[in-house]
């Protein structure tokens, strides 16, 4: 399973990725490899977390042809939808990504991550709205699993914020499908 | 000697190679670096000045890489483990330090996160084209030893053998990583402390007015004192004799030199370490290490699928280079290819070791990324073709 989380620096994909990756090697009794790529600025530039998640050891470490691509912003949506994998799933920020160009036979879903974050109380845990969002949509791994990376992962005294953040995403995924 | 609880952050890690480097190092008990931050190197030293106040130790970012691969060496004489942290740029400019370090028989440890070269290359983008350098690098005849990571786990384990290797043999070790191990996030299994063997370094045990800096153990390799602690020291880079008192003549520089490279070729045996995958019956095997050794188990099992009878040595101590091993194979398969993100370097040690008994192909890559396993299948198809002849290299 190949999933790409791309966006702007200072979004926090590369977190996001992180705590999946730790969520499937730490807890979840499976193999994680992330590599990043990212624009020279530190802020501001394309950034992208990918994550490979599996039953067995991991040997190429890069993405190939990425069954889930989450993109938190035009300029990550442009450059790698033509990657993703046939069939594959799209997940969008829908206020920070227009479907344009128009993408071909892919599963689409949308989130307003943004707004959601906002609600929650604050606009930078659009990152772990994000996760939650994945989580819910693709069900890769257990909800429990990915929460306890979540509050190993972030600083102490923002776990509560966090955990009602990646709720709040998952909870919208699970309306979103059904 | 068991690994001091201070420096081990026991536990499971999701941590990129960088990062898992720095806490190998902290855990082998290295106690001081003086580095030059250079990408994509830079989170190993980033890490260890956070660390290292907590730990007890010292970080110092130096002017430039020249001092940093030589205030190591003050440090360790003043008795501490000591290690360096670089990439390619910098590893340049520290050639004439490993030099000094063989010379003065300097145990310590200098990390090359390899980046695309030459000079200042591909900053952020992989490569192994270090690798001759590494043990060629400096001027003069020595050896040294150096290991390759394929993993952050092994970023851990090896800094660990690494510094291991440095007091045994009393040599700079090599830890030859690559930006894409570096950067890679995995599970890193920190174990505990009592769990981690260390080498401890040999100190004398004479009385301090009977000490020699260079008087050889029966292994060729000669113990350490600290400074102050009363035995005369004399740290010398001329060619000296076993007071250290610096003698220029062909006999001193054989008797010195030749204990150089003899404590290391003497002791190969106890030094390689390799794994071998589905080698028995293997009429082509891959010859691999780093990063590039895992698409190249991932080019062998494409190649048993296809009824190719593939199989994979991956170098773990790529310096000493494991001669014998090289030269039993030659004798029982038809080809090897070397898989390696360079235009040929290691492929080189191959085919000095085959003999000619071996068809001795590369599978190069200019770095920037990995291999795909594809192209080193490839490379495994025209070894068994019978058009293909001995040590044919296409890029």
């Amino acid at each position: 399973m190949e999933i790409r989380i791309a966006g702007f620096g200072g979004q926090g994909v590369m977190l996001a990725g992180n705590i999946l990756g730790k969520a499937a090697s730490i807890y979840g009794n499976k193999y994680a490899t992330m590599t990043q790529s990212f624009g020279p600025e530190a802020r501001g530039g394309y950034a992208s977390s990918c994550l490979i998640i599996s039953d067995e050891k991991i040997l190429y470490p890069y993405l190939t042809k990425p069954d889930i691509l989450v993109s938190m912003s035009q300029e990550a949506y442009t450059r790698y939808i033509n990657d993703l994998k046939e069939g594959g799933t799209l997940i969008i920020e829908e206020e920070l990504v227009k479907l344009e160009p128009e993408p071909k036979n892919v599963k689409i879903f949308k989130a307003p991550a943004t707004r959601i974050a906002e609600q929650v109380g604050k606009k930078v845990v659009l990152n772990i709205v994000m996760v939650g969002f994945i989580a819910g949509i693709t069900k890769i791994l257990d909800k429990e699993v990915v929460l306890k990376a979540i509050l190993d992962t972030v600083p102490k005294g923002t776990e509560d914020m966090n955990k009602k953040a990646f709720e709040s995403g998952y909870e919208y995924a699970v309306k979103n499908l059904s | 000697m068991k690994a001091d609880t201070k420096g081990v952050l026991t536990g499971l890690h999701f941590m990129d190679g960088d990062h898992s480097c720095c806490e190998g190092l902290l855990a082998a008990g290295c106690r001081f670096i003086g580095g030059y931050p250079i990408t994509p190197s830079t989170e190993v030293v980033e890490r260890f000045a956070e660390r290292i106040p907590k730990v007890g130790g010292v970080f110092i970012q130096m002017e430039d890489e020249i001092a940093s691969s030589i205030v190591i060496q003050g440090a360790v004489w003043a008795g501490l483990k000591a290690a360096t942290v670089t990439s390619g740029p910098g590893f340049s400019l520290m050639m004439e330090h490993i030099g000094l370090a063989a010379m003065t028989e300097t145990p310590c440890v200098f990390v090359n996160v390899q980046r695309g070269g030459p000079s200042t290359g591909l900053p952020t983008l992989p490569a192994q084209s270090d690798m001759m350098q590494a043990k060629w690098g400096s001027h003069g005849d020595y050896e040294i030893i150096a290991v390759s990571p394929n993993s952050p786990q092994e970023c851990f384990d090896f800094a660990i053998l690494a510094f291991n290797y440095a007091e045994q043999y009393r040599v700079p070790v090599m830890l030859m990583m690559d930006e894409c191990v570096g950067h890679m996030y995995e599970r890193v299994k920190i174990p505990s402390a009592d769990e981690i063997e260390l080498v401890e370094r040999r100190w004398a045990t004479c009385a301090a007015g009977e000490y020699l800096t260079y008087k050889p153990d029966a292994d060729l390799v000669p113990r350490m004192a600290k400074a102050g602690d009363g035995c005369r020291i004399l740290v010398e880079s001329l060619t000296h004799d076993e007071r250290g008192y610096p003698v220029i003549t062909p006999q001193a520089q054989k008797k010195l030199v030749s204990r150089l490279v003899n404590k290391i070729k003497n002791n190969a045996h106890k030094i390689y370490k390799y794994e071998e995958y589905k080698i028995e019956d293997a009429e082509v095997i891959v010859v691999s290490y780093g990063i590039t050794s895992r698409v190249a188990f991932k080019a062998v099992e494409l190649a048993r699928q296809k009824g190719i009878k593939a199989g994979l040595l991956r170098l773990i101590v790529v310096w000493p280079f494991p001669e014998k091993k090289i030269e039993e194979l030659a004798a029982k398969t038809k080809a090897f290819v070397t898989a390696e993100m360079n235009l040929g370097q290691i492929v080189l040690e191959v085919e000095r070791c085959a003999h000619g008994k071996a068809k001795t192909l590369l599978a190069g890559h200019a770095g920037g990324t990995v291999h795909r396993p594809e192209e080193i299948l490839e490379v495994i198809e025209k070894a068994i073709s019978p058009n293909s002849s001995v040590g044919i290299w296409e890029l």
